[in-house]
């Protein structure tokens, strides 16, 4: 190995750089099996946001011609870069799911721009045209339809008119579901409020259970969450004998009693797509959405705590969406702060951008981002 | 209205302090112990997630809390007996081996613990104190874990024992000065191998706290690093144990005033109070220390001060 110095050891892995690149190697590459790298900000069993990832991960595992590349607990720093360069370099993967928000900004873009023949399929971030890599993209599902029917279903089971909801951080998708939450418990019962609280990171269990304890404390009867492992949330709501609306994935099992239905996560679909594209070579759909119509979110059945009239209501309002004849954002709505956020006869469709830089919260919300 | 939230962000306060204060107490208790004797264990971090790891594996498979309690504490010995021994080989530096026992400690427990994720554990019971009341509120503040008053009689207990028993006096004067220790016919090493694996074990019982009682699950995020602030958390108590006891209670508190504040409706500056903690300990630096002097009460064959 002395004999190898620095020169040589520069043409030596230039020319094997190089020959990754060859056309000879990306012909043979077609009937190679796809490698699909996972990479997750938690860990995978945590009967939440990373649960329903993994769940969809293994379904991918099953397809044929697919292998599958999976690291969790990688944190939103310069460490899931690494990450994602060892899964290049080391596993030759052709397509990544960075599945957590803050992967995007700006480490997807940075490594995207410097791999421009992987794909990058992030999870929530808002992709732009002429702004962002085209090898880049972003999908996400509207789960504040999840959350509107959490809403609805709340409204009818609280008695104390207070909800509750524990929030990580104020982002936008996060205010879209409180606020979401929100008007589908005031479209039941218009003197309802939601208080929140942010516990300033996704995953703070003991933050999080004293959050809880917090509100129940002050009268909230029904709770529910945008952290990324509801499950502390949920558990702590059964203990105290209060109600909980799920998130991410279905918690029914930690709480038989108090469950009443949950916002779910389905993202089969969008990954499904984006694996089946790059099988085959076709352009990479930089901007996916899709909501209860498409197949990507999906909501928990009902608990016992459900009364018929609730249900019958949930319904209807579900299959409305699924129809395609419901917006949930329609003017006119003012935030807490009693300013105008939405003029009257402005109706936002779940598919109107605007709505992904949400920056208020809306009227009978209390709480301040 | 106004009076009435007040009185109930307080009590929310103090059932926060009990509550998030417990595993500090545990830790910081374990920590001064070891401190005592002149070693600094940095590895309680590892420790404490090992024992909730251990205590909530074998709760779930023996279906009693109690005795994932118990394999939580032997858990944490282990790993202080670890720490114990290597420290006590040739030119080992306690603080570097702490760090790599955290490490060791976390990554052990994500190891092993991956398939207790899902199961749910029996939990640790809490006695009513607040029967008594109406109030819901007041029922939840005051339905307290028995580890809360095992901790207190054990900051008691440790206070006293280390002032006025002749084990405390041995432990003390090892810390002191380990000649004079040896030259009495003590063999240090061999105390500060039971002080680091007594401390361990208190850290691990901390950690069943955690996974068994509060929140009381098992997860990779359930400590938000509770083992390195009881290290500081010592250093502000002065080597005291009834003081870490009050330090403990103190930095509960300070983890429950965000989501007790916003749950009554003062939500403006949230992050602020989130760093509570963080700005409580960085105050406290400020007005204890000064570089003219060294810190009092700090045991004489510490690294840190020696």
């Amino acid at each position: 190995m002395s004999t190898l110095d620095r020169r040589d050891f520069l043409k030596l892995t230039g020319l094997i750089g190089l020959s990754a690149a060859l056309p000879l190697s990306l012909a043979r590459a077609a009937d190679k099996p796809l490698a699909v790298g996972f990479i997750y900000v938690g860990p995978r069993d945590d009967f939440g946001y990373n649960q329903a990832h993994a769940q969809a991960a293994a379904i991918i595992k099953s397809l044929p011609n697919v292998r599958v590349i999976e690291e969790e607990n990688v944190p939103e720093t310069v460490a899931v870069q690494k990450t994602m360069e060892a899964m290049i370099r080391q596993d030759g993967v052709g397509l990544i799911f960075p599945t957590s928000f803050g992967y995007f900004d700006p480490h997807v873009i940075r490594v995207a721009k410097r791999f421009p023949e992987v794909r990058f399929a992030h999870c929530g971030g808002l992709w732009q045209e002429g702004v962002h890599p085209g090898n880049a993209g972003s999908f996400f599902g509207y789960i504040d339809e999840g959350q509107y029917l959490n809403g609805v279903v709340a409204g009818y089971a609280s008695k104390s008119k207070k909800l509750g909801f524990i929030a990580a951080k104020p982002v936008a998708q996060v205010l879209r579901n409180i606020n979401a939450f929100t008007l589908g418990a005031r479209s039941v019962a218009p003197d309802i409020t939601t208080t929140v609280i942010f516990t300033g990171d996704w995953s703070l269990p003991v933050k999080e259970a004293e959050a809880a304890n917090s509100l129940i404390d002050q009268g909230c009867d029904v709770l529910t969450c945008h952290v990324d492992g509801p499950k502390v949330i949920v558990e702590t709501a059964e203990k105290r004998g209060v109600m909980s609306c799920g998130y991410h994935a279905s918690q029914a099992a930690l709480a038989p009693k108090g469950y009443l239905t949950g916002a779910e996560w389905n993202w089969e679909t969008p990954y499904r797509a984006h694996v089946e594209a790059a099988q085959k070579g076709a352009p990479m759909n930089n901007f996916l959405r899709g909501g209860l119509k498409d197949g990507f979110v999906k909501t928990s059945s009902y608990g016992p705590l459900v009364s018929d009239e609730a249900r019958a209501r949930a319904d209807a309002i579900k299959a409305q969406m699924i129809a395609g004849k419901l917006d949930i954002f329609i003017g006119p709505i003012k935030d807490n702060r009693g300013n105008v956020v939405i003029a009257a006869g402005t109706a936002h469709a779940q598919t109107d951008v605007v709505l992904e830089g949400m920056n208020y919260l809306v009227e009978g919300v209390r709480g301040q981002i | 209205m106004a009076e009435l939230d007040l009185a109930s962000f307080f009590l929310a306060l103090l059932a926060g302090a009990i509550r998030v204060g417990t595993p500090f107490i545990f830790v910081s208790l374990g920590e001064c112990l070891t401190e005592k004797s002149g070693r600094i264990n940095l590895g309680l971090e590892g420790i404490l997630i090992t024992g909730a790891m251990s205590g909530y594996a074998l709760a779930c498979l023996t279906g009693s809390p109690w005795s994932g309690v118990f394999a939580a504490g032997c858990a944490g010995l282990l790993l202080g007996l670890l720490h114990g021994i290597v420290c006590s080989l040739p030119r080992v530096n306690d603080i570097a081996f702490g760090i790599a026992l955290i490490l060791f400690g976390t990554g052990l427990a994500f190891f092993l613990g991956k398939s207790f994720i899902q199961p749910q554990a029996p939990m640790l019971p809490a006695i009513m104190l607040g029967a008594w009341s109406d109030d819901e509120r007041v029922r939840s503040a005051l339905s307290i874990n028995v580890l809360f008053f095992i901790g207190v009689a054990l900051a008691v207990v440790l206070h006293w024992g280390l002032r006025s028993t002749r084990w405390g006096l041995m432990l003390r004067l090892v810390g002191e000065h380990a000649e004079s220790a040896h030259a009495l016919g003590y063999r240090p090493v061999l105390v500060r191998i039971g002080a680091t694996a007594t401390g361990g074990f208190l850290a691990g019982v901390g950690g069943a706290y955690l996974s068994l009682y509060y929140p009381g699950s098992w997860n990779e995020g359930l400590s938000s690093g509770q083992g390195l602030m009881a290290v500081a958390l010592v250093i502000f108590a002065r080597w005291q144990p009834l003081r870490c006891l009050w330090a403990a209670l103190l930095f509960g508190a300070a983890g429950a005033i965000g989501p007790a504040l916003q749950a009554v409706g003062i939500s403006a500056g949230y992050y602020l109070f989130s760093a509570a903690p963080y700005i409580l300990t960085l105050l406290v630096m400020f007005v204890t220390c000064r570089p003219n002097r060294t810190l009092n009460g700090a045991p004489g064959e510490l690294s840190l001060t020696r």
